[in-house]
C-alpha cells in the first residue's frame, strides 16, 4: 500500500515530447483511472512509473521515496500488460511463480502464496495448464494473479479489458473493482474507454497530448469538465457544442438566431465567441420556462425501447449552410422521422460554456 | 486396402485426364532421375569388388556361390561343369593351373575331376557381400572418423545455437546505436564467397596452434550469418510486453534470455539445429585443410582418403558413402516437418 506523487515528469523520445510535464498525486488505497484518446501518452506515464521507460525529467516519489533510479523490479509496483504477457511456455502455476522464483523465495512459500492467489482468483483448477488452454477471461485473471502474488505496493494496469469481449469486459470491470476492495490496495489503471473510467474510478485523470487536462471524481469531470475536450471526452454519447455569441448582460445569442439568459461569473464582453456545451441525455422535447430551443432537422433516429436517440444537425448561421450536429437521448419511444424538424429544450442551469480560445476552457 | 484406394483415387473419381498421365509422367521421371543414383549406390555398395567390375553391370548384388570344402580353410567357388559324358553337375573348384581346373564333389572328397575352364561357367546367385560394411572397422579407424565426425557436428551445433542466439536476442530485442548497421554487416557476409576467406581463416587458426585439431574445425564454422538472421526474425515476433513482463518478475537479462526468449524461440532453433548438424557433417574443405593427420580424420576425409591415386577400392569406399549418408537421411525424414515450419515462420520463403 503506498502513494505515489508525480512532479513535473517530462518524457522525451528525441525530439518529440510525448509527456510535458505531468503532475499528480495519486494517494495510499486510490483506484486512479488514466484516460484519454489513443497516443495521449497515458500508456507512457503508466510504463515511466513502473521503470520500464526513463523518466526525461522531473521525479518520481513513491512513499515519499524518490524512485527515479530505482530499477523496475525494485519500485515493488505490478504491472498487469494489455496482451497479458504470460508466458506461453509455462504453466499458470510457474507463471505466477515465476516472479517469487526469481527473488528466491522458499518453495514451500511461493506454493502457498501462488495457491492462495488462485483461490481468491478462482484458478485453483487451472493451475497445471497453459495459457494458451485458457479463455481470455481466464487469462486476465492469471495476469491478475501474477501480479498479486508479488504483493506490491502499487498495481498498475494497462488496458487490461481491451481484448475481451463486450460482456466479459463489463463482469471483469467488476471483479477488478471487487479486487481493490479487497485488497485496499494502491491502483493506477489506463484505458481509453471513458465508461471504464466512469465506473472504476475513484480520480480520473484526463489526458491529452502528454498533458494533464483535469483531475478529479467522475462525476466532477461529468459536470463541471474544465475545457471543451473533457467535457466532449466524459460522457457517452458525446456532448453536444453549439457556437454562440455573447450579448448584452446574462444573454446568449446562438447562430441561428435565439436568444437566451445565462447567468455566467466572468460576463464575457458582448461580441465574443462562445461554445454552448449541452449533454444529450439533458435535451428534452418539451419545452420549459427559460429554456434553450434547439429547432434541429432529424437526419436519424434510434429507437432503443427504453429511450431513443434523435441525430439532426441545426440551422446554418447563413441560409444553405449546415449547422451543428446535435445528438439528443430522449426518455421513452418516439415518433419522429427523418427529414422532420424536432425542436429539443435544453435548461439553461445544465448547460456549459466554453471560451473558444486554444485551451477552450469552461467559462461556466 | 486403404492405402490402395487413397493411391489410386482420381479427381471427382473420373477416370485419369491426359494432364494425370503428364504429371504421372513427369513425377516418375523426376522420382528416377532424384532416386536412381541413390538405390544404385546402395545396392552397389552391397557387391563384391568383382562383382562392381564386371561389364555389363547388374542391378542387383550378385556373386558367385561358394560352398566349404573338406581340408580346404577357404569357402570355394561353385561352377557350372559339363562333364565328359554329358552331364551337369556344380562343383566347387579347389585349384586352377592354366587352361585346366580341378574340381571336387564334397561327397566324395578322394575323387578329383580335372575340367577344361571353357567347360564350365560360375554359379550365380544373389549375394549381400555384408563384409563391405563389416570389414570397414578393420580396413581403417573407421571409429575413430566417425567418433570426430560426430564429435565436430554436435559440438559445433551446440556452440552454433548458443552465439547465434545470443547474437540474435541482442539485435532483436536491445536498443543499440548502430544496430542495424551491426545486423546488415552480418548478413553482408553472406556475400563473401568461403574461397575467400579460407587463407586468412587458415592463417588465424594455424597461429592459434588449432591445426590437427577438432576445435580448428569447430571455431570458425560456429558464427553463421544465416543462423543469426533466422533466429533474429523469429525472436522479432516475440512480443516486447513478454521481456517487460519477465523484467518486472525481478528476472535477469540473463534469465529473460535463457527462460523465456529461448524456449520461445525453440522451432527456430530446430531448424538451425538441423541445417548446422547438415552443414558440419558434409563439411569437407575446411576439414580437409585444418586437419592433416590421419587419426583427426572425418568420416568425408576418410571417404576421400579412400580414393587412392593407383588402387581405389570401390566396394569400401560405396560402403562407407551410404554409412556417411545415413544420419542425413535420418534427420531429414524426421524433422523436415520443423524446417518448412521454421523457415515459413521466420519469414524466408
Amino acid at each position: 500500500m503506498a502513494s505515489l506523487q508525480l512532479k513535473n515528469v517530462v518524457k522525451d523520445f528525441g525530439s518529440a515530447k510525448v509527456i510535458r510535464g505531468v503532475n499528480l498525486d495519486v494517494h495510499d488505497g486510490e483506484f486512479v483511472v488514466f484516460v484519454g484518446p489513443s497516443g495521449c501518452g497515458k500508456s507512457t506515464l503508466l510504463r515511466m512509473i513502473c521503470g520500464l521507460e526513463d523518466i526525461t525529467s522531473g521525479e518520481l516519489f513513491i512513499d515519499g521515496t524518490r524512485a527515479n533510479e530505482i530499477r523496475a523490479a525494485d519500485r515493488g509496483l505490478a504491472m498487469v500488460f494489455q496482451s497479458y504477457a504470460l508466458y506461453p511456455h509455462m504453466t499458470v502455476y510457474q507463471n505466477m511463480a515465476f516472479g517469487l522464483e526469481n527473488i528466491g523465495t522458499p518453495k514451500d512459500q511461493v506454493k502457498s502464496k501462488v495457491d492462495a492467489a488462485a483461490k481468491l482468483l478462482r484458478l485453483d483448477t487451472l493451475l497445471e495448464r497453459k495459457p494458451t488452454q485458457l479463455s481470455g477471461g481466464q487469462r486476465q485473471r492469471v495476469a491478475i494473479g501474477r501480479s498479486i502474488v508479488r504483493e506490491p505496493k502499487i498495481f498498475l494496469f494497462d488496458e487490461p479489458l481491451s481484448n475481451l469481449d463486450a460482456e466479459l469486459r463489463v463482469s471483469m470491470r467488476g471483479e477488478i473493482t471487487g479486487l481493490h476492495r479487497r485488497l485496499g490496495a494502491t491502483m493506477i489503471y489506463v484505458t481509453h474507454d471513458q465508461v471504464e473510467a466512469m465506473t472504476m474510478a475513484d480520480k480520473i485523470v484526463v489526458l491529452r497530448s502528454g498533458n494533464i487536462e483535469q483531475v478529479g471524481t467522475p462525476l466532477d469531470l461529468y459536470n463541471r469538465p474544465d475545457n471543451k475536450f473533457v467535457a466532449g471526452f466524459i460522457g457517452s454519447p458525446q456532448m453536444n457544442f453549439v457556437p454562440v455569441t455573447a450579448g448584452h448582460g446574462d444573454n446568449i445569442v446562438t447562430d441561428h438566431g435565439a436568444t437566451f439568459a445565462m447567468r455566467t461569473e466572468s460576463k464575457p464582453a458582448s461580441g465574443t465567441a462562445l461554445t454552448l456545451g449541452v449533454r444529450p441525455e439533458h435535451l428534452t422535447l418539451e419545452a420549459t420556462q427559460g429554456a434553450i430551443a434547439l429547432p434541429m432537422t432529424v437526419t436519424g433516429v434510434e429507437q432503443l425501447g427504453g429511450h431513443s436517440l434523435l441525430y439532426g444537425t441545426l440551422p446554418g448561421s447563413k441560409a444553405g449552410a449546415e449547422g451543428p450536429r446535435i445528438t439528443a437521448q430522449v426518455a421513452g419511444q418516439v415518433s419522429t422521422k427523418i427529414g422532420e424538424t424536432a425542436t429539443v429544450y435544453a435548461a439553461p442551469d445544465v448547460c456549459r460554456l466554453f471560451a473558444t480560445d486554444g485551451n477552450e476552457q469552461a467559462v461556466r | 486396402m486403404k492405402a490402395l484406394k487413397f493411391l489410386t483415387r482420381t479427381r471427382n473419381g473420373r477416370s485419369l485426364d491426359w494432364t494425370d498421365w503428364l504429371s504421372y509422367v513427369y513425377l516418375t521421371l523426376g522420382l528416377f532421375l532424384m532416386f536412381g543414383p541413390v538405390i544404385w549406390l546402395v545396392g552397389s555398395s552391397f557387391k563384391t569388388e568383382a562383382a562392381l567390375n564386371e561389364f555389363p553391370p547388374s542391378f542387383l548384388p550378385y556373386g558367385q556361390k561358394a560352398v566349404a570344402v573338406p581340408g580346404e580353410e577357404k569357402m570355394k567357388p561353385v561352377y557350372r561343369i559339363k562333364l565328359p559324358d554329358g552331364t551337369v553337375k556344380e562343383l566347387p573348384e579347389v585349384r586352377r593351373i592354366g587352361l585346366m581346373a580341378t574340381h571336387i564333389d564334397p561327397a566324395r572328397p578322394d575323387e578329383p575331376i580335372r575340367v577344361n575352364v571353357k567347360d564350365r561357367e560360375p554359379v550365380r546367385e544373389f549375394k549381400l557381400a555384408t563384409e563391405n560394411y563389416t570389414d570397414l572397422g578393420g580396413k581403417i579407424q573407421f571409429g575413430t572418423y566417425l567418433w570426430n565426425s560426430v564429435f565436430i557436428t554436435l559440438v559445433a551445433t551446440i556452440l552454433t545455437l548458443l552465439f547465434n542466439s545470443m547474437a540474435a536476442f541482442a539485435l532483436s530485442k536491445y536498443k543499440f546505436k548502430g544496430r542495424t548497421s551491426v545486423f546488415l554487416l552480418i548478413l553482408g557476409t553472406l556475400m563473401v564467397p568461403p574461397a575467400i576467406v579460407l587463407v586468412p581463416n587458415f592463417l588465424v587458426v594455424s597461429e592459434l596452434g588449432m591445426l590437427n585439431s577438432l576445435w580448428g574445425v569447430i571455431w570458425p564454422a560456429i558464427a553463421t550469418p544465416t543462423g543469426v538472421f533466422l533466429l533474429r526474425q523469429y525472436m522479432l515476433t516475440i512480443p516486447d510486453e513478454l521481456l517487460d513482463a519477465a523484467r518486472m518478475d525481478h528476472a535477469s537479462e540473463w534469465q529473460i534470455y535463457w527462460r523465456i526468449v529461448l524456449p520461445l524461440a525453440a522451432p527456430a532453433l530446430a531448424v538451425l539445429a538441423i541445417f548446422s548438424v547438415m552443414w558440419r557433417w558434409n563439411d569437407f574443405l575446411w576439414p580437409l585443410i585444418v586437419l592433416s593427420k590421419n587419426e583427426k580424420f572425418t568420416l568425408q576425409l576418410a571417404l576421400n582418403a579412400f580414393q587412392g591415386d593407383l588402387v581405389t577400392q570401390w566396394n569400401y569406399l560405396l560402403a562407407m558413402t551410404v554409412i556417411t549418408l545415413l544420419p542425413i537421411t535420418i534427420v531429414f525424414a524426421f524433422l523436415q516437418k520443423y524446417i518448412t515450419q521454421g523457415i515459413a515462420s521466420a519469414g524466408v520463403k
